[in-house]
C-alpha cells in the first residue's frame, strides 16, 4: 500500500506544481503581432494542410507524387494494373532474392499474396515464434492508407498483422488498393481517427522509407535495423 | 574545477582543433542544405511555425489538464503510469520495475530524458546490462562518453574512428565504409532485441486526446525495442504533450524537417498501450514514467515558460556559431546548444550554469531556426540580467562605478585620457602576458591605441584658429 500512496502523491505533488506555476500566465505566441495565423476558436494547427507541401488536386496528380516521393525515399512502388499481376511481380522478387520462406499475416489481400507464393510462411495471428520470423526473407502486410504527400504507408496491429512484422524482417513488402491513397498527412489522421476512435490499435505507425541512419559522417545507409528494402504494391 | 573553467578550458582546445572544425562543418553544411529544401517544400512554413507555436502553448499553459486527460486515457488501456519528481525517483521506479520482472537485459532506444537522469550508469551498477540500439547512440557507449549533439549522437567521429572502436570493442569491422560498419551494428543488435527481457524508449509526443505516445526515429530500432521484448518502458518529460492526435500532422513533418531536413522521419509510431485483445504480440507491460525534474519551475518563469515548447529537434544546435565552433561535450549538458544554455540554469541552477547564456553572440540564428518559434536568444538575454540581478559580481559592479564616475567628471576625464596615452605605451609591452591589467580582452583581442587627439581637444584647436 505504500508504494500506492508514494505514486499518488507524487502525482498530486507535480500538478500542484503546474498548477501553482500556471497562475501567471504567459503571453501567447506572436499577441503583439495582429497577424495571427487562426481564429481563436479553432484548433491552430487546423489549417495544417495549407502550409504543408502541396499535393495537387486530382488522384492522378497525387499518385505521380506518391511515385516520386517513394523514389527519393528508395522504396520501390509497383502500381500495377489489376490483381492480377501480383503473382508474377511478387514471384520475380522472391526469386531474385531468393527467398525460403516469408511471414505474413490473415486478410483478404495478404492471403492473395501469399497463395501465389508457394513458400513456406509464418502466420502471425494467432501468436508466433519470434526466432522464426527473424529466419524469414519478408514480411508481407496490408496497410491502412498510402500518403501522396510523404510516399509512405499508415500500418497499425491490426491492419499489418502486429508490431514486428512489418519491422523485423529485412523486406516488407506492402499490398494496398488504389482507393487506399490519401492525399495528405492531415487526411491520414482524419482517417485513422474515424476507422479506429472507439478503439485505436495499440500501434500506429507512419512507415516513410525503408529503415535508414545517417549516424556515420551524415552518410544515408539503407537498413539500419529495420526493413533494407521496402516495396510497396498497388492495384 | 568550477563548471566555468572546464567550460572555457574545452572550448578553447576544441575552437582550435581543426579535425573536429572541419568534421562538424561538413556534417552541418548537408544539414543546412537539404533542410532549406525541405522547408522550401512547404506551401508556408512560417504560418506552420506560427501554428506550431500556438498548439504548444496550448498545451503547456494548460498542462495540468493535459496531463490527467493523457494518463486516464493510457491508463484505461492498461498503461501503468508512473511520476517521477526527480531523477533519484525515476532510477528508483525503472529499477524496481527491472527487480519485479527480474530482469538482466534492456534494450533502449534513443531517450535524452534518460541521459538526464544519468540512468545507463545507475542500471550497470546495479547489475543489470543495459545496451543502445540508436546506432549513433551505440557508438558513444562504446565510447563511454555521453551524446556530441541530441540528434546526432557521433556526429563528432570519422568513419576510421568508428572502424576503429568496432574493432576495439566488437572484434568486428571489415572496412570503412559506413554501409559495412552500420551492418556491423545491425548483426550484434538483432539477437538483443528477442532475447532482451525489457525495452526502453523515450518519447516525442503525448496525446492527451487519445492517450497516445509517438516516437520518431529513422533505424526501426525502436519499432523492435516496442515490439518484442516482454515488458516496456517509456520516460518522457511532462512537457511533451500536444492536445490533438491531429496534431501530429503538423509537428511530425515539422521535426522532421527541422532535425534533419527530411520529409517525414522514417517511423513515426504512437503507441496506446500494452498487447491489446486480439493483438498478436507487443509487450505484456507497459509502463510509461513522466518526469519533472524541474520543468515545473521553468514553467513557474512564465517569461521563459515557451523554451518548454522544444520538441528537441536539434534545428538551434546546427545553426549556432558558439555550437559549431566550441562541439557539443564542451557544454558539459544533456541538452547543449542555444536550448540548452537557456535550459539548463533552471534545471540545474542559475550561478553553476549562468555562463552558458554568456556563450553567445546574440545573432539570433537559433530563434530564427526553431520550428515552434521559441525566443532563445531574449532567454539568453534574460539569463545574463537574472544571474547578475541574484549574485551580482562584485569586481565588475566596482569596475562601471569607478567607470562612471570619472566619465561623468570633465576634469577628471581629460586627465584620464591624458594619462591612459601616456601609459598604453607601456602596456604595449605586457600585452596579453599575465601581469597585462587588460589581460582579459587583449588575450584573444588586440586594444585600439587611444586617439593622439581627443574630438574636444581638436574642436577647440579649431576654434581657435578660426578666430585668428
Amino acid at each position: 500500500m505504500k508504494n500506492v500512496e508514494t505514486i499518488l502523491s507524487e502525482r498530486e505533488k507535480i500538478l500542484g506544481r503546474i498548477r501553482e506555476a500556471l497562475k501567471v500566465s504567459a503571453p501567447p505566441p506572436g499577441s503583439h503581432d495582429e497577424t495571427s495565423a487562426h481564429s481563436t476558436t479553432e484548433s491552430p494547427a487546423s489549417h495544417a494542410r495549407e502550409w504543408l507541401p502541396s499535393v495537387g488536386e486530382s488522384s492522378a496528380e497525387q499518385f505521380a507524387l506518391f511515385t516520386k516521393n517513394a523514389a527519393d525515399l528508395k522504396a520501390d512502388f509497383q502500381l500495377l494494373a489489376s490483381r492480377a499481376e501480383l503473382p508474377a511481380a511478387l514471384k520475380k522478387i522472391a526469386n531474385d532474392e531468393k527467398w525460403s520462406r516469408f511471414a505474413s499475416h490473415g486478410g483478404e489481400l495478404s492471403n492473395f499474396a501469399s497463395a501465389s507464393l508457394g513458400l513456406p510462411v509464418l502466420e502471425t495471428d494467432k501468436g508466433y515464434d519470434v526466432q522464426e520470423m527473424e529466419k524469414c526473407d519478408a514480411g508481407i502486410t496490408e496497410c491502412d492508407a498510402l500518403i501522396a504527400q510523404t510516399g509512405g504507408v499508415v500500418v497499425t496491429t491490426r491492419s499489418a498483422g502486429g508490431r514486428a512484422l512489418s519491422v523485423l524482417p529485412p523486406h516488407h513488402i506492402v499490398i494496398a488498393r488504389r482507393e487506399q491513397l490519401v492525399a495528405d498527412l492531415p487526411a491520414a489522421f482524419a482517417l485513422l481517427q474515424q476507422k479506429y476512435a472507439a478503439n485505436y490499435p495499440s500501434m500506429i505507425s507512419f512507415i516513410t522509407g525503408p529503415s535508414r541512419t545517417g549516424d556515420i559522417e551524415r552518410i544515408l545507409v539503407l537498413g539500419a535495423h529495420g526493413p533494407k528494402k521496402l516495396t510497396i504494391f498497388c492495384f | 574545477m568550477s563548471f566555468v573553467s572546464e567550460f572555457k578550458t574545452r572550448a578553447s582546445e576544441k575552437s582550435r582543433d581543426l579535425r573536429h572544425r572541419s568534421v562538424i562543418r561538413t556534417a552541418l553544411r548537408s544539414y543546412e542544405v537539404v533542410r532549406d529544401k525541405r522547408k522550401a517544400a512547404f506551401q508556408s512554413w512560417e504560418s506552420a511555425r506560427q501554428a506550431a507555436a500556438e498548439t504548444k502553448w496550448e498545451a503547456i499553459n494548460h498542462l495540468d489538464e493535459h496531463l490527467v486527460a493523457l494518463t486516464s486515457k493510457l491508463e484505461a488501456r492498461g498503461t501503468k503510469v508512473h511520476w517521477a519528481s526527480n531523477g533519484v525517483q525515476a532510477r528508483e521506479i525503472i529499477s524496481q520495475i527491472l527487480r519485479d520482472k527480474k530482469a538482466r537485459t534492456i534494450i533502449k532506444s534513443k531517450a535524452m530524458t534518460s541521459e538526464e537522469i544519468h540512468l545507463n550508469h545507475a542500471l550497470e551498477k546495479e547489475g543489470f546490462t543495459v545496451v543502445e540500439s540508436d546506432l549513433g547512440e551505440f557508438i558513444v557507449q562504446l565510447r563511454h562518453e555521453p551524446p556530441y549533439h541530441i540528434v546526432f549522437p557521433s556526429m563528432h567521429l570519422t568513419r576510421g574512428e568508428i572502424k576503429d572502436l568496432f574493432q576495439k570493442e566488437l572484434g568486428d569491422a571489415p572496412s570503412d565504409s559506413p554501409e559495412e560498419l552500420t551492418m556491423v551494428a545491425r548483426r550484434v543488435m538483432r539477437q538483443k532485441y528477442i532475447t532482451a527481457d525489457v525495452g526502453f524508449t523515450g518519447g516525442n509526443f503525448a496525446i492527451a486526446e487519445t492517450g497516445m505516445i509517438s516516437i520518431t526515429e529513422n533505424e526501426g530500432n525502436a519499432r523492435l525495442t516496442a515490439a518484442l521484448p516482454k515488458t516496456m518502458i517509456t520516460l518522457m518529460g511532462i512537457e511533451k504533450v500536444l492536445p490533438r492526435f491531429s496534431d501530429l500532422a503538423l509537428f511530425l513533418p515539422m521535426l522532421a524537417t527541422a532535425g534533419a531536413g527530411q520529409p517525414m522521419t522514417c517511423y513515426n509510431t504512437m503507441y496506446s498501450g500494452p498487447r491489446q485483445p486480439g493483438e498478436c504480440d507487443g509487450p505484456e507491460e507497459w509502463h510509461v514514467i513522466l518526469l519533472d525534474n524541474r520543468r515545473t519551475e521553468l514553467l513557474a518563469d512564465a517569461e521563459q515558460r515557451d523554451s518548454l515548447h522544444c520538441i528537441r529537434c536539434g534545428a538551434c544546435l546546427n545553426v549556432c556559431p558558439i555550437f559549431r565552433n566550441v562541439g557539443g561535450h564542451t557544454y558539459g549538458t544533456t541538452y547543449s546548444g542555444p536550448v540548452g544554455a537557456v535550459i539548463t540554469p533552471h534545471l540545474r541552477g542559475l550561478q553553476d550554469w549562468k555562463h552558458l547564456s554568456n556563450a553567445s553572440s546574440l545573432c539570433g540564428a537559433c530563434t530564427e531556426a526553431c520550428p515552434v518559434k521559441i525566443d532563445l536568444h531574449h532567454h539568453l538575454l534574460q539569463n545574463r540580467r537574472n544571474a547578475s540581478a541574484s549574485e551580482p559580481a562584485f569586481f565588475e559592479r566596482l569596475a562601471y562605478k569607478i567607470f562612471a564616475f570619472v566619465a561623468s567628471r570633465p576634469v577628471l576625464w581629460s586627465f584620464a585620457k591624458k594619462f591612459g596615452r601616456l601609459t598604453q605605451p607601456l602596456q604595449r609591452l605586457v600585452t596579453g602576458g599575465v601581469i597585462d591589467p587588460a589581460r582579459q580582452w587583449t588575450k584573444t583581442r588586440d586594444l585600439p591605441p587611444i586617439a593622439p587627439e581627443s574630438f574636444k581637444e581638436w574642436w577647440a584647436k579649431r576654434k581657435e584658429s578660426q578666430a585668428e
